[in-house]
């Protein structure tokens, strides 16, 4: 089984050479493509960040060591390859916890800092590049910089959300959350449109740590954006297991058909989902991997897409307009029959990143995955680009694999000023693509 | 609490082996060539719970450094439980069939300084009269093939050896435990192909944790090698010639 080196999304399908990166010490190998380097983790951003069509990636998977940690302050320093799965199997039994944690427990520390992710919790602390400490960059002419918000602190900002481009993390040290134990204490509330659900979540955001909506793009009219508003806080329940290993108990064992995913069996499973609790309101403690990464437990679930994969995506617009423009994106999936699979909506607070090119802002966010479908995919994405820029909003690069050139400039403004810290031998299919340079 | 003492400790099977100790509270040894590398994993191996961990730095290649390693991991340690030998490399078939020098170098790395080590290790542990020695062999020492008979030479040669150690030193109490990983996903096999017999490392170093822990003599890991290379074995020789494996 030779290893695919896709993202996600499995879309699109380029071809680039492998090396691999196992010590923090090692240096870039020589090379002769002028794409140059991107580094990759474990291919969890669903477009194109963490591709390098006709250049190298750097996969730094297996640099994965810790360095150090303070049991008493929480602070831990550890390379930047080390997957979240496994810094939280050797957190939480110790009683701390990540500031900020995605959707998923595979991604590394490294991918998450040049992604600048964010979690169920942003409105109370913001990203996860608000948490780190300092890390090490490694650049192309061989410096070695460490940088925080006072040493070399352009490159900090530029780096955290710099989706790879700025050079190699090698290491990184984090300030972690003091847990009593690994249960969530959760609610998920039944909700019958999109008002309800700005009535829930601002109701919801001062008391409770983690907040988030999952929505039936289906649903029409009267109905549109019903759904399903979770929340939760860290228990105070002590854990009575020694041990907890988390494993996956089902895999995806190859590619779905591409047409398992259709306009029927979407709408099927959006409306099963919506009703699958008999009352409003339910509340439950949960062990934190159900709570934070439910579909972690299903391997590879991204080939129910099909072979041609699926596209994300993952836009943010300011809460002024955030109803209005909400109504309008879900009002064209639905008119055009193109129902996303999972979509997710939440509340962003107020609090900013200090990267210069950090996707969340304040506001509200709206993610959709959608089979690929060609044609008819892209020329609805392309739509909603127009909407959001017109709401003065921006959309995820990290969940992205087909924005333009003028929209990406136009959801970051700082784009000129973050492009004079890319590295000169550091590049990605993304980057190539906003930038329009061909390749 | 174990006392272990790993010669190759850089290796992949090796580290995954050494935060299974670690992470159990053991005292670590580690023995291996690269300073800076080494220099990490003790730090990794701390941070995961290791009561101590000792580095020596040593290319394992130079055998007259081995009484010294046994000298100051026994004093460093105070006694050893467990040692692991998990150095080694794998050569180019084709590279050792044209050079001499490639594939008396190869024996040299994969069976002589091995053998060096052990004639120690056996004499330290037999004294002991308690412990257990594992070290890494292989399954291609179980019958030469045309793709990798000088490494399955080096290893079968080494397989042999532990299994007169362990004869000897059964009588006083000490394990031998011999190891033979098939496909392993490691740097070490980087440009191969992989498929579905691939076996992880951490997949690798638990079995060879388990092993240990119940005394066993010889692991085939995953454990359906053993099944593969008892049909290999016993292909007859007129057939097997002619076959290229």
């Amino acid at each position: 089984m030779k290893k695919d080196y896709h993202s996600w999304g499995r879309y699109p399908k380029v071809s680039q050479k492998i090396h691999e990166i196992r010590w923090r010490t090692e240096s870039f190998p020589n090379v002769d493509s002028s794409n140059g380097f991107i580094p990759y983790g474990m291919g969890r951003s669903y477009g194109d960040v963490c591709l390098n069509n006709g250049g190298v990636i750097l996969h730094t998977e297996s640099m994965a060591r810790y360095i150090s940690f303070d049991e008493e302050s929480g602070i831990v320093r550890c390379d930047a390859g080390l997957s979240l799965h496994n810094l939280l199997q050797f957190i939480v039994p110790k009683g701390w916890f990540v500031p900020v944690t995605p959707g998923t427990r595979y991604v590394t520390i490294g991918g998450m800092i040049a992604n600048d992710v964010h979690g169920k919790n942003h409105h109370r602390v913001g990203t996860f590049g608000c948490h780190v400490n300092c890390f090490e960059l490694l650049r192309s002419d061989g410096k070695r910089l460490t940088c925080n918000s006072k040493e070399n602190a352009d490159l900090f900002a530029a780096t955290v959300g710099g989706l790879g481009l700025t050079g190699l993390i090698t290491w990184a040290e984090l300030k972690l959350s003091k847990i009593v134990g690994p249960y969530i204490d959760t609610e998920t509330i039944r909700f019958g449109n999109l008002a309800d659900f700005f009535e829930l979540s601002q109701e919801s955001d001062k008391t409770w740590e983690y907040t988030v909506a999952w929505i039936d793009s289906l649903a029409k009219n009267k109905n549109l954006g019903r759904g399903l508003f979770m929340r939760g806080n860290h228990s105070t329940r002590v854990d009575t297991k020694k041990s907890r290993r988390l494993k996956q108990k089902l895999m995806v064992p190859f590619d779905a058909p591409s047409n398992l995913l259709n306009k029927y069996s979407i709408k099927l499973f959006n409306n099963a989902y919506y009703r699958k609790q008999f009352s409003r309101t339910v509340h439950s403690p949960q062990i934190y991997d159900k709570f934070f990464y439910p579909l972690d437990g299903i391997g590879q679930w991204n080939r129910l897409y099909g072979k041609e994969g699926m596209l994300q995506y993952q836009c943010v617009v300011p809460a002024e307009t955030g109803y209005d423009v909400m109504s309008e994106i879900l009002s064209q999936c639905t008119n055009k029959g193109q129902g996303s699979f999972l979509s997710v909506l939440k509340i962003f607070g107020n609090k900013k990143s200090p990267g210069l090119l950090s996707f969340p802002r304040e506001g509200v966010t709206l993610a959709l995955d959608f089979p690929n479908r060609g044609k008819e995919t892209f020329s609805l994405l392309d739509t909603l680009d127009k909407i959001v820029i017109q709401a003065g909003g921006a959309v995820y690069p990290a969940k992205d694999a087909r924005m333009d050139s003028a929209s990406f400039k136009a959801y970051y403004p700082n784009w000129s000023k973050f492009a004079e810290y890319v590295d000169p031998q550091f590049s990605s299919s993304f980057w190539r693509r906003v930038m329009d340079k061909a390749g | 609490m174990n006392k272990v003492l790993i010669i190759g400790a850089t290796s992949a099977i090796a580290q995954e082996v050494a935060k299974l100790y670690a992470e159990s509270g053991s005292q670590l040894f580690l023995v291996a060539r690269n300073e800076e590398k080494l220099e990490q994993v003790a730090q990794d191996l701390g941070v995961r719970g290791a009561a101590a961990v000792a580095t020596h730095v040593c290319d394992l290649i130079d055998t007259a450094c081995h009484n010294e390693i046994l000298r100051i991991a026994d004093k460093t340690l105070d006694g050893i439980d467990i040692s692991l030998i998990a150095h080694g490399t794998l050569p180019e078939q084709k590279d050792c069939e044209n050079s001499i020098e490639q594939t008396l170098q190869e024996f040299q790395i994969n069976l002589i300084s091995v053998v060096s080590v052990l004639t120690l290790l056996g004499n330290y542990f037999e004294q002991q009269g308690k412990g257990c020695i594992a070290v890494i062999s292989s399954v291609a020492g179980d019958r030469g093939r045309q793709s990798n008979y000088v490494y399955g030479a080096a290893k079968g040669g080494l397989t042999v050896f532990l299994q007169g150690l362990r004869n000897r030193l059964s009588k006083k109490g000490v394990c031998v435990l011999t190891i033979k990983p098939g496909f392993v996903i490691t740097p070490m096999t980087e440009n191969f192909k992989k498929g579905i017999l691939w076996a992880q490392p951490q997949q690798v170093a638990r079995a060879i944790v388990c092993a240990v822990r119940k005394r066993k003599n010889v692991i085939y890991v995953p454990w359906f090698w053993r099944w593969i290379m008892f049909i290999i074995r016993n292909i007859p020789e007129n057939i097997f010639k002619r076959m290229s494996l």
